[in-house]
């Protein structure tokens, strides 16, 4: 659940959904269609291991109306194989996307200083050869769209970045509450439902 | 053959096994889960079960359809009628995708039913070999869960967990795929242990208790409380506490389709039938009432019409066990979020007793004028031509509302909604949110295995009907008693209907022929009569219901009658129109 409630519910931002499975073959698609059925795109998706053995977390950018995502993220939680799910704006989460920029090592060793380069992009060089080398920046959007920016002129042979992975600012005991699942029966805290708790600020897991 | 689970059960401590084949570990299981009853159609990628089949004949009884769609209607009709979880086998291919029709009725409509899907030897996945289609993707959206079996050790374990989930919480449809490997290889079976628990899936929700205490002091201040009531009472099972909740509450209770009969037709609270061709009064009060009470129901567009007129004065106090329902389509008050079983007695308790005599009158004086206005011409119609509305009424005056009636879809499934009696619970079957045509015969056929001992009443249009009339060498192999009354206007009824009204009267191929349907149900050794004379109709129908077995009444109805009152398209529910 999101816990800021002053959001405008009608108008469309980045939301960030948080969703923790089973470990299942087929789940991706069960979760995907719940947005394709809706004509919503996914703007980013990450999943991942959790730190539980067998749960992954997802992490599904869209850019929506919160009466929109709270919808679907009862739509997903509906699904038997999901464990949990929340949904969060950007000033809820601290998040990161990684990327890896490839470039033609002669270039830039000539024609750019490097040291400079590393240094006003937060990036590190991962790989250097004599044919190319790798860099990898982490940010935002807008910080690994600059570095794209800067190596263009230079001869920019490939680019990648990844999806967005998010850590939620109030999530206190997440991790614990998280580790009930490895109970038969988990306490009554982790199966509350919050979805039907209007009070404000409540935080269950 | 004495079963395997016997065996297994009596061989005392260590836990001994049997070497047994995965399709005999099925069958073990189905049994252990109550089935009696199984709706198939075989095929390559499935002959190892039926093969094991063969040997269960004495456990297990197998009804050979004549499409798996049918199959799986009818596996629906048995778990509507029943309360039991319906099931259907298929093989892989195309045997596996004629039953997603089915699949998406049952996921829509909420009924519990597991399939059982043949599927291509596990090394041959992905290569396009014969049959082979990817039949738990086609099927992801249309089922509650899914799921493929490669190697036979897995089969008890997730048959246990498919019946679980199909049944519990908001029950659904299941598919499980079977590889032929699977489906042959021995394994050493350990019995059969039901599935009690997922981690993952909360079916029994805590109840709340304040939210219940907060719905109690919102209907003991009502004024104007109304209650709308769907087919989750019957799921609950919980048709004795809705009427105890009913009764003392005191306050009117209208009804979906798919709730229709969880309380009496004839019950002084049943204020009638909700949505697009509901009555009059529930439909205008809706937007009169103070206080919403909404059991068991997800405010489907039928009965919602427009959603921002509807029912904005009211609060909502909204039951079901389905989080994702509340706050769909309407904005609760007060969830409350629960089996209805439970929260209703919960409920009960908290509420003062009282009676609501001005606000009921209020409804029967709608009630008064639309029997004045459409009712009564409908059930006695000045011209020569019968109503499909005095068929079904006829039917009630022989059948005491005792009867199941099965629908199909369309003009004749809304008058038998509006105008069938119902005296018991589980008698109304019908395809209500899928819409599927087609739905009737075979539904009707699974709902009689379901209820032996009740009768079946399958009212279908002259569309519907051909649609899946196929199923009637279903019941002339089986001898199932099924009684079939096609409506036959002549046209599709509904479609050309919206035509006339919405877009002027150009009838866009609604004009259906019909073959001769005594005949056809004659071809498969079925009696049948067709009338078309009003003086005729009483007779042939206590003809259709005295017969020993199946019979076929045509009945031929006017050929233009529209279905009143209705709400049209993108209006509000009190702007019904009486016609």
């Amino acid at each position: 659940m999101s816990n800021s409630n002053d959001i405008e519910s009608n108008s469309k931002q980045e939301f960030t959904i948080t969703v923790y499975t089973e470990n299942r073959i087929g789940i991706l698609n069960r979760i995907a269609i719940i947005f394709s059925r809706r004509k919503i795109n996914i703007e980013s998706l990450n999943t991942s291991p959790s730190e539980i053995e067998h749960i992954h977390r997802f992490n599904i950018l869209i850019h929506e109306t919160e009466e929109v995502v709270r919808k679907l993220a009862r739509q997903i939680e509906k699904q038997v194989e999901v464990l949990k799910v929340y949904y969060n704006t950007n000033e809820d989460i601290i998040w990161q996307e990684m990327a890896l920029y490839k470039v033609p090592t002669d270039t830039i060793a000539e024609l750019v200083s490097v040291e400079r380069l590393l240094r006003e992009n937060g990036a590190r060089a991962v790989v250097i050869r004599k044919d190319y080398t790798v860099f990898e920046t982490t940010g935002h959007r807008e910080e690994t769209d600059k570095l794209i920016e800067v190596l263009q002129p230079y001869g920019l042979i490939e680019f990648v970045r990844s999806a967005r992975v998010a850590i939620i600012k109030d999530s206190e005991g997440f991790n614990r509450k998280l580790r009930e699942f490895e109970r038969r029966e988990p306490g009554e805290d982790v199966i509350e439902n919050e979805y039907l708790d209007k009070a404000k600020n409540v935080f269950s897991m | 053959m004495d079963t395997v689970q016997a065996e297994a059960n009596t061989l005392t401590e260590p836990k001994k096994t049997v070497t047994v084949s995965g399709s005999v570990a099925l069958l073990e299981g189905l049994i252990a889960e109550g089935t009696d009853t199984i709706f198939g159609y075989p095929g390559g990628a499935i002959m190892p079960i039926y093969d094991a089949l063969y040997d269960y004949s004495d456990k297990l009884k197998h009804i050979l359809v004549r499409h798996e769609q049918g199959g799986t209607h009818a596996a629906q009709g048995y778990a509507r009628t029943s309360g039991k979880v319906g099931v259907a086998f298929a093989t892989s291919g195309p045997g596996a995708t004629n039953l997603v029709t089915g699949l998406a009725d049952a996921q829509i409509d909420s009924t519990p039913m597991v399939c059982i899907t043949g599927q291509v030897f596990a090394h041959l996945l992905g290569t396009d070999a014969f049959q082979e289609t990817d039949v738990i993707n086609i099927t992801t959206p249309v089922t509650k869960w899914n799921y493929q079996i490669t190697d036979a050790t897995e089969i008890p374990g997730v048959l246990a967990k498919a019946f679980y989930i199909a049944r519990s919480g908001r029950p659904g449809p299941v598919l499980i795929d079977i590889t032929k490997n699977a489906q042959l290889q021995m394994f050493e079976y350990e019995g059969y242990v039901p599935c009690e628990h997922i981690r993952s899936y909360r079916p029994r929700p805590l109840v709340r208790k304040e939210y219940i205490e907060a719905a109690a002091a919102m209907i003991n201040s009502a004024k104007k409380p109304f209650i709308l009531f769907g087919q989750g009472v019957l799921l609950g099972s919980a048709e004795a506490e809705f009427k105890a909740f009913v009764e003392k509450s005191g306050i009117p209770a209208a009804w979906t389709i798919l709730g229709a009969g969880a309380i009496p037709t004839d019950h002084p609270l049943n204020v009638g039938m909700l949505g697009m061709h509901g009555n009059y009064g529930p439909n205008v009060q809706t937007n009169a009432c103070d206080v919403m009470i909404a059991i068991g129901m997800r405010f489907d567009d039928r009965v919602t019409g427009r959603l921002d007129k509807y029912a904005k004065q009211a609060k909502v106090i909204h039951l079901d066990i389905d989080p994702a329902e509340i706050d769909k389509n309407v904005k609760a008050d007060v969830p409350v979020w629960g089996d209805c079983k439970e929260t209703l007695p919960m409920l009960t308790a908290l509420i003062e007793a009282k009676t609501h005599d001005a606000w009921v009158a209020e409804f029967r004086a709608y009630d008064k004028t639309e029997y004045e206005t459409v009712i009564h011409d409908e059930l006695n119609p000045v011209s020569g031509e019968m109503t499909m509305g005095e068929v079904v009424n006829k039917l009630n005056d022989l059948t005491k509302g005792e009867a199941v009636i099965v629908t199909d879809v369309g003009q004749h499934q809304m008058v038998a909604c509006r105008y069938a009696h119902f005296q018991q619970t589980r008698s109304n079957i019908t395809s209500g949110g899928l819409g599927t045509m087609g739905f009737g015969l075979p539904a009707a056929i699974g709902a009689k295995f379901g209820a032996q001992d009740r009768t079946v009443v399958a009212i279908i249009g002259d569309g519907g009907f051909q649609m899946t009339c196929q199923e009637l060498g279903t019941i002339m192999q089986t001898g199932i008693d099924v009684k079939i009354m096609i409506l036959n206007n002549r046209f599709l009824g509904m479609v050309r209907q919206w035509q006339q009204l919405f877009h002027d009267k150009r009838y866009s191929f609604v004009d259906i022929t019909s073959p001769d349907f005594v005949k056809l149900a004659d071809a498969y050794g079925i009696a049948g009569k067709k009338v078309s004379e009003r003086e005729d109709l009483e007779a042939a129908l206590a003809e259709m219901l005295n017969h020993k077995g199946s019979y076929l009444l045509e009945v031929m109805v006017a050929k233009e009658n529209n279905v009143f009152p209705m709400v049209p398209q993108g209006s509000s529910v009190s702007e019904i129109r009486l016609k």
